[in-house]
């Protein structure tokens, strides 16, 4: 629990993440009570580390993605990303989110465009990015098309190459195959791994699904019942390309179901008596 | 490896994300449109012609179609009702323009700041709202007086009367932007104030639509009480006018010269908004 990277060989001396008892409290009008939402969040991360967040409902894990991305700002500790810390949201740290967010008024290869071109990218240049970027999230042909013309995974694949295309340090993915049919989210899981393989940077995502975490994760982070903190960090010692019938990734499996399973009965305890009171 | 891919994604692409409740009607089947208007019209046709209504007070079909005919293409010899109606007409839409013109873009504006600025909100808002109901008719003499008997005075009413529904609508568009496109834009890097004109203004135009065309219809309404109160020409004031004549023909025909002028500027901002609004499923 003492937050060290499980990958050895990181590159640089720097964590890219660097994130020391972070807290976040908030006043719930609804109660009257102070809630705290995360509650000392200790956690380093390598600057090529896929980290999956896990917990049940509500324990503050988009919290602490929101903090990392900036649209949130912590009551308590530090976070700091490359040593510096982190002031508002910025292109640096690309969010996926679970409900892709495109701009519906745009068609794919504006959307993908956005962020290049608010920073004042040349036309040209910035369309060249952008069509490549397509390319490589599996979209070319689907460039004019608008965001209520796609499926599900055709949009998230729009909402990860408009990341991608400004080439952040960082990724953040709030539960981004949530919403997906169990094929499309597996096709979505493999190729996401595949161009994280090619690329490797940091990513942080969040998921509330156990064997998605542990296929996707170098390290699978279990978080508490609210106040959110870290229960156990699980490294997954298994090699890519995983397979999930293997006995070791079901060990693995079983070993963080059983961890999360006291954590989401404790939550369920805690909303009952917050009921009973 | 990315053909591959591409295919995968062209086999999910049949499911249409959201589809309206109502499809669109075949071609064939348009016509039907013309049952309601024409059912008035027999209607009209049978309570003239069998003296369920005297015709001196609601003239026959027929006698409205002359008069109309009369109005609009013969050469004007002196009489108010010959060969005027695109004098008037003419006005009447020009007036309807430019003041339906000056509420679209202060609409825009001002419904845009209440539903972005908090503050702006809290302090306008009660304003609004307690102008909101009282009838335009009550500021026909304070135009009058500032105005004068002149466009200026028609102009500034409707453009006043028109922006109300433009500001209101606006506002709850701007207001319900979804949180997370903005933090989307914020995290693509935009600059703050390009939020507004790149990503809420476009967010809320469905909204802003609806608005203008409740702006466009409230428009004629109050183009015709203007023309009636404020000024000495138009089709308001040719009604008006007829009336003290007792000439209900020209009342009618007038009546039904804003009908299809209104109809027509509506069909013109739904064509907009069509265009304007391609990328949205329900237009």
């Amino acid at each position: 629990m003492n937050g060290k990277p499980a990958q050895a060989g990181a590159a640089s001396p720097l964590p890219r993440i660097e994130c020391r008892q972070l807290r976040k409290s908030y006043f719930d009008r609804a109660s009257g009570e102070e809630v705290n939402a995360l509650d000392g969040f200790d956690i380093d991360i390598a600057d090529d580390e896929f980290i999956t967040v896990l917990g049940p409902s509500g324990c503050g894990k988009t919290t602490f993605l929101n903090i990392v991305a900036g649209f949130e700002t912590s009551t308590g500790g530090t976070l700091a990303l490359d040593g510096a810390p982190i002031n508002g949201p910025g292109p640096d740290r690309g969010v996926v989110f679970q409900e892709y967010a495109l701009f519906p008024w745009l068609d794919v290869r504006e959307n993908v465009e956005f962020g290049l071109r608010e920073r004042g990218v040349p036309a040209e240049r910035r369309r060249a990015m952008a069509l490549r970027q397509i390319a490589a999230v599996g979209l070319s042909g689907f460039e004019k098309r608008y965001p209520h013309e796609l499926s599900g995974g055709m949009r998230q694949r729009v909402a990860l190459a408009r990341v991608l295309v400004n080439d952040p340090k960082i990724l953040l993915m709030d539960e981004p195959f949530a919403a997906l049919d169990a094929q499309t989210r597996m096709l979505m899981q493999e190729e996401l791994l595949t161009m994280w393989s090619s690329d490797r940077r940091s990513v942080i995502f969040i998921t509330h699904n156990i064997e998605e975490a542990v296929y996707l994760g170098d390290r699978v982070v279990v978080m508490t019942a609210r106040p959110g903190r870290i229960k156990e960090i699980v490294p997954i010692d298994l090699p890519r390309p995983r397979d999930v019938t293997s006995p070791r990734f079901n060990e693995i499996r079983r070993y963080v179901t059983d961890i999360l399973h006291a954590e989401v009965n404790a939550s369920f305890a805690q909303m009952r008596t917050a009921a009973a009171a | 490896m990315i053909s591959a891919l591409s295919k995968s994604v062209t086999r999910v692409m049949g499911k249409s994300a959201a589809t309206p409740h109502r499809r669109a009607l075949p071609a064939a089947h348009r016509w039907r449109r013309l049952i309601g208007p024409l059912f008035c019209l027999a209607l009209w046709y049978v309570a003239t012609s069998f003296g369920w209504v005297d015709v001196r007070y609601v003239p026959s079909p027929a006698t409205v179609a002359k008069t109309l005919y009369l109005w609009m293409w013969a050469s004007p010899t002196g009489d108010p009702y010959v060969g005027t109606w695109f004098m008037h007409a003419g006005n009447s839409v020009y007036r309807v323009l430019l003041g339906f013109f000056i509420a679209a873009v202060l609409g825009i504006v001002i419904g845009g700041l209440i539903g972005w600025f908090r503050l702006i909100s809290d302090l306008f808002d009660p304003v609004l709202q307690m102008l909101r109901p009282v009838p335009i008719t009550s500021w026909v003499p304070f135009a009058v007086i500032f105005f004068g008997i002149r466009d200026a005075s028609a102009i500034f009413l409707i453009a006043f009367g028109a922006i109300f529904p433009i500001i209101v609508n606006t506002a709850a568009g701007v207001a319900g932007t979804p949180r997370a496109l903005v933090r989307a834009a914020r995290m693509l890097g935009i600059r703050k104030h390009m939020l507004l004109p790149r990503v809420v203004i476009p967010a809320a135009l469905p909204y802003i639509f609806t608005g203008l065309r409740l702006g466009v219809g409230l428009a004629w309404v109050l183009v015709i009480v203007a023309e009636m109160l404020a000024v000495k020409s138009g089709l308001g004031f040719a009604m008006w006018d007829a009336y003290y004549f007792l000439r209900m023909d020209i009342i009618i025909g007038a009546m039904l010269s804003v009908g299809f002028l209104g109809f027509l500027s509506d069909l013109a901002i739904k064509a907009l908004s069509r265009r304007a609004l391609k990328w949205s499923v329900d237009v």
